[in-house]
């Protein structure tokens, strides 16, 4: 059996803390493959998120050019084939952000791999967990090829923690880029002074129920005081009140905060695909009858306009009382 | 332009799913395209007409690997305006994204499209796989998850917009190339072909539903029926799912009958505030 490459994606000079819940999975999955976890990371100046990612794992490939500033699908699965191939490994593992689900299965079909998207558990060698259908079923799934390719979903898995001693990181042979004629243009970047929507603690979504963009002010302030990340549903999004940025769903992020706070939303299948392994769940709609409130642990049946400034008002006065 | 649209059926999911012995049991599904691929095809449909309801050129073809009651299915997107069908038969159960992306890679080889555009994901079976594998297989470009294209006037390259989980990405492919399409691909001015339509082309913000002389013309369009030996494949599954069971479900809390009984449950019964 051999050794599990493990695709790291970075962010300056640390590695991006979205990747480190699939560190764990791949950790799971070396044990079963009777082989070293490989860190790999890609892109131009990566050296000191290289060397970040050695404090988690012992042997740290960095595919370091201009050339691979961006993220493309078409230079990056062909440099992770290349380091499967390299280091005799026979699985590859990410997390399933938007750049792994981009890049991963490219790089699947260029080893003639199996994949298995959105893993929740590793089984086996080749056997795992993921939901399908909207989360609505749990498959186990088995792999037939000799090298396995997994997604991880990133709230399945708790982030790896740093190894005893460092690792070594070494430098790739990054050799041909061609990127087929594909080249990124420009990323316009949300900034958000809150925390990334899949690894917050707390979660405050709205739904088309908030009728306006402007409505979600009101949100925005109930999410800061809890320090935690803004989330909409996907109607919400569509209606264009939002960017879809935020949208929580089986089409969105998937997220699995300690809190999440449903506002006006009525609870779509699509939209609990994406929230339901959330540990407390409040929900607070006008219309009692509303699906949302079968998963909701706390439910308050109550208009938004209502609920959400005296809840803020709550919250400040428990804050004060410390 | 020449463009290769898929088309997978699967089951209405409003419908609660039913699990008998560790199987979903497909038995009484309503069968339905998949929402992502009828934006898909949307979105091809676009590229080949001059606007709204305008003159079209260029051909859109329907690709599909299924059962062969999924010709079904593919009549509507026929009726929606794609011009024809090749429907590859095959057992849903003996398929996975490697498989279905391994025919439909043969598909192209056959019909030499400008571009391949694909839904992002099936509602299904979730994997998001297919249109990445298949670029992958035939050497060419993938612009995924797109909220936007324009293709260029001399039809060599496409700009695509994508949400990314930093913000938005703007890439720009060369043609051929392979496209998977997200919700956003819909909005009205999401869709542009420059060799073709205005700048200020604009369409409507859905997908569109067949109209009644779109579904009589359907009927005389040809949906060919061909077999993986036909295309030299024996096409098996890497990945197999061997059980699926329900997840534990969560059970419904109790009301509140304020918001001072919600905080103070929330700081004093879950501890999470």
């Amino acid at each position: 059996m051999g050794a599990v490459v493990f695709f790291c994606e970075t962010s300056g000079k640390t590695v991006r803390s979205a990747s480190l819940p699939a560190l764990t999975a791949a950790q799971a999955m070396a044990a079963h493959h009777g082989g070293p976890v490989v860190g790999v990371v890609i892109g131009a100046g990566v050296g000191d998120a290289a060397k970040d990612l050695a404090r988690y794992v012992g042997r740290v490939i960095a595919y370091d050019d201009a050339r691979l500033t961006h993220p493309l699908a078409e230079t990056y699965a062909p440099l992770l084939a290349a380091a499967v191939k390299a280091a005799g490994a026979t699985a590859l593992a990410a997390t399933a952000t938007s750049t792994g689900k981009d890049v991963l299965p490219r790089a699947a079909a260029l080893l003639g791999a199996g994949m298995v998207s959105d893993i929740v558990r590793v089984d086996g060698t080749n056997r795992f967990r993921r939901p399908a259908y909207a989360g609505n079923v749990l498959e186990d799934v088995e792999v037939s090829s000799p090298i396995v390719v997994t997604s991880a979903r990133q709230t399945a898995f708790p982030p790896a923690t740093p190894a005893a001693a460092p690792g070594a990181v070494e430098a790739g042979q990054v050799g041909t880029i061609d990127a087929l004629g594909a080249e990124v243009i420009a990323v316009h970047e949300t900034k958000s002074a809150r925390p990334e929507l899949g690894e917050a603690k707390v979660v405050v979504s709205g739904g088309r129920g908030m009728k306006a963009g402007e409505n979600f002010k009101i949100l925005e302030e109930l999410t800061d005081l809890l320090g935690g990340a803004l989330g909409a549903s996907r109607a919400a999004c569509d209606a264009g009140m939002v960017p879809n940025d935020l949208q929580v769903g089986q089409t969105g992020k998937v997220v699995a905060p300690q809190l999440y706070i449903a506002v006006a939303i009525s609870g779509a299948i699509q939209h609990l695909a994406g929230m339901k392994g959330s540990k407390v769940i409040v929900a607070i709609n006008k219309d009692g009858e509303a699906p949302i409130f079968q998963i909701a642990d706390y439910g308050l049946v109550a208009t938004w306009e209502a609920a959400v400034p005296a809840l803020i008002a709550e919250v400040k006065k428990l804050k004060a009382a410390g | 332009m020449k463009i290769l649209v898929t088309c997978k059926r699967v089951p209405n999911p409003e419908q609660k799913l039913k699990l008998t012995g560790g199987k979903i049991d497909l038995s009484g599904a309503n069968w339905q395209v998949n929402t992502f691929d009828e934006y898909a095809v949307e979105t091809a449909l676009r590229l080949t007409e001059k606007g709204k309801g305008g003159e079209r050129s260029g051909e859109v073809v329907v690709a599909g690997v299924g059962p062969k009651e999924a010709a079904q299915q593919m009549r509507g997107v026929l009726a929606m305006g794609a011009d024809r069908g090749l429907l590859v038969v095959a057992d849903d159960a003996a398929l996975d994204a490697d498989a279905v992306a391994r025919t439909l890679a043969k598909l192209v080889e056959r019909e030499k499209p400008d571009l391949v555009v694909l839904g992002k994901q099936t509602v299904d079976g979730d994997s998001n796989q297919v249109g990445q594998i298949l670029a992958g297989l035939l050497g060419w470009p993938q612009a995924t998850f797109l909220a936007s294209i324009v293709v260029a006037a001399d039809g060599k390259s496409a700009t695509t917009t994508r949400e990314v989980d930093a913000g938005v990405e703007e890439k720009r492919v060369r043609l051929p190339a392979v496209l998977t399409v997200d919700l956003r691909i819909i909005g009205k001015r999401a869709v542009r072909n420059e060799g073709l339509a205005p700048a200020d082309a604009e369409w409507e913000e859905t997908q569109r539903y067949a109209s009644l002389k779109g579904i009589m013309a359907a009927k005389k369009k040809e949906i060919k029926e061909l077999t993986a030996a036909e295309l030299g494949l024996s096409p098996t599954a890497l990945m197999k799912v061997t059980s699926s069971e329900a997840p534990a479900g969560r059970k419904a809390g109790v009301r509140v009958a304020s918001v001072e009984e919600l905080v103070a449950k929330l700081h004093n019964e879950a501890k999470v505030i």
